[in-house]
């Protein structure tokens, strides 16, 4: 839920809850799920005849604490990025870095098949590869 | 359209690159920063201190299949860049950085004679 802001001078502010209206009206039908842009961790998906790739960028996450998971075809990305507590007597000058629990659930195509799934974590993006099952693959038939 | 619309731009500095996002952190001794650069190889980041300027810059590599096509992607741009102007009583020459999990840490020490020092009030 985007809220009106409470300091209309703020023109920062106003302009980022336009582009969110102007993004919310451009989707007549946006999914069940809203509009995923702008959570955590950010996600680029892509596809080859042989799998599905997707990429989450979740730096800094102890790799055995993500969560992944796939049922009835929907993938779940699950977690919790922990941030060291700044000393007492620290000021906190920025802070834009994500903190806290986090899930993203995407919806995989039919043709995928759970069993051929395969994780890495590497410079701070999950790397989630899902093969396609053997029999939605293109085929070549021979002419008799 | 004006002429200088067909200058090619060949600086790096002026290609399109996304902006992390940082956390600054100021306590007695310095000033840390963290910065989110998911993707980027310890070899493709470049820090610089110049005068007073800090520039962070990482270029994103992915391990890519080959014929992967795009259907959703929300970093859409291969870079990241974030400048920032330092202050004079930070030391940039005893720049410290770790990089690790596409997080990096930089710790900029202040300067000797800046460190916070007790000042006695003499009472007459």
């Amino acid at each position: 839920m985007i809220y009106r802001s409470l300091f209309p001078r703020d023109l920062m502010a106003e302009l980022d809850r336009l582009l969110r209206d102007t993004q919310q009206n451009f989707h007549f039908s946006p999914t069940i799920r809203g509009i995923a842009r702008g959570g955590f961790p950010a996600m680029n998906v892509g596809g080859t005849p042989q799998s599905v790739e997707l990429y989450a960028f979740a730096p800094g996450i102890e790799p055995s604490t993500l969560d992944v998971q796939i049922e009835k075809g929907v993938l779940t990305i699950a977690g919790e990025r922990q941030r060291q507590k700044p000393a007492e007597d620290a000021t906190v000058h920025i802070d834009e870095r994500f903190e806290g629990r986090f899930r993203r659930v995407v919806t995989l195509p039919d043709d995928i098949d759970p069993n051929a799934v395969d994780a890495k974590y590497t410079d701070g993006v999950l790397r989630i590869s899902v093969g396609r099952k053997q029999s939605a693959q293109p085929r070549r038939i021979t002419i008799q | 359209m004006s002429d200088n619309t067909l200058v090619k731009k060949q600086n790096a500095r002026d290609e399109a690159a996304l902006l992390p996002p940082v956390d600054v952190i100021e306590d007695a001794s310095g000033i840390t920063l963290y910065a989110d650069l998911p993707g980027v190889p310890k070899e493709k980041l470049t820090l610089q201190v110049e005068a007073d300027t800090l520039t962070i810059e990482g270029e994103i590599d992915l391990d890519m299949p080959g014929g992967i096509e795009a259907s959703h992607a929300e970093v859409s741009l291969p870079r990241y860049r974030r400048v920032f102007t330092l202050s004079k009583e930070l030391d940039a020459s005893k720049v410290a950085a770790e990089f690790s999990q596409g997080v990096l840490k930089l710790s900029i020490p202040k300067a000797a004679h800046a460190q916070p020092r007790k000042i006695e009030v003499q009472v007459m």
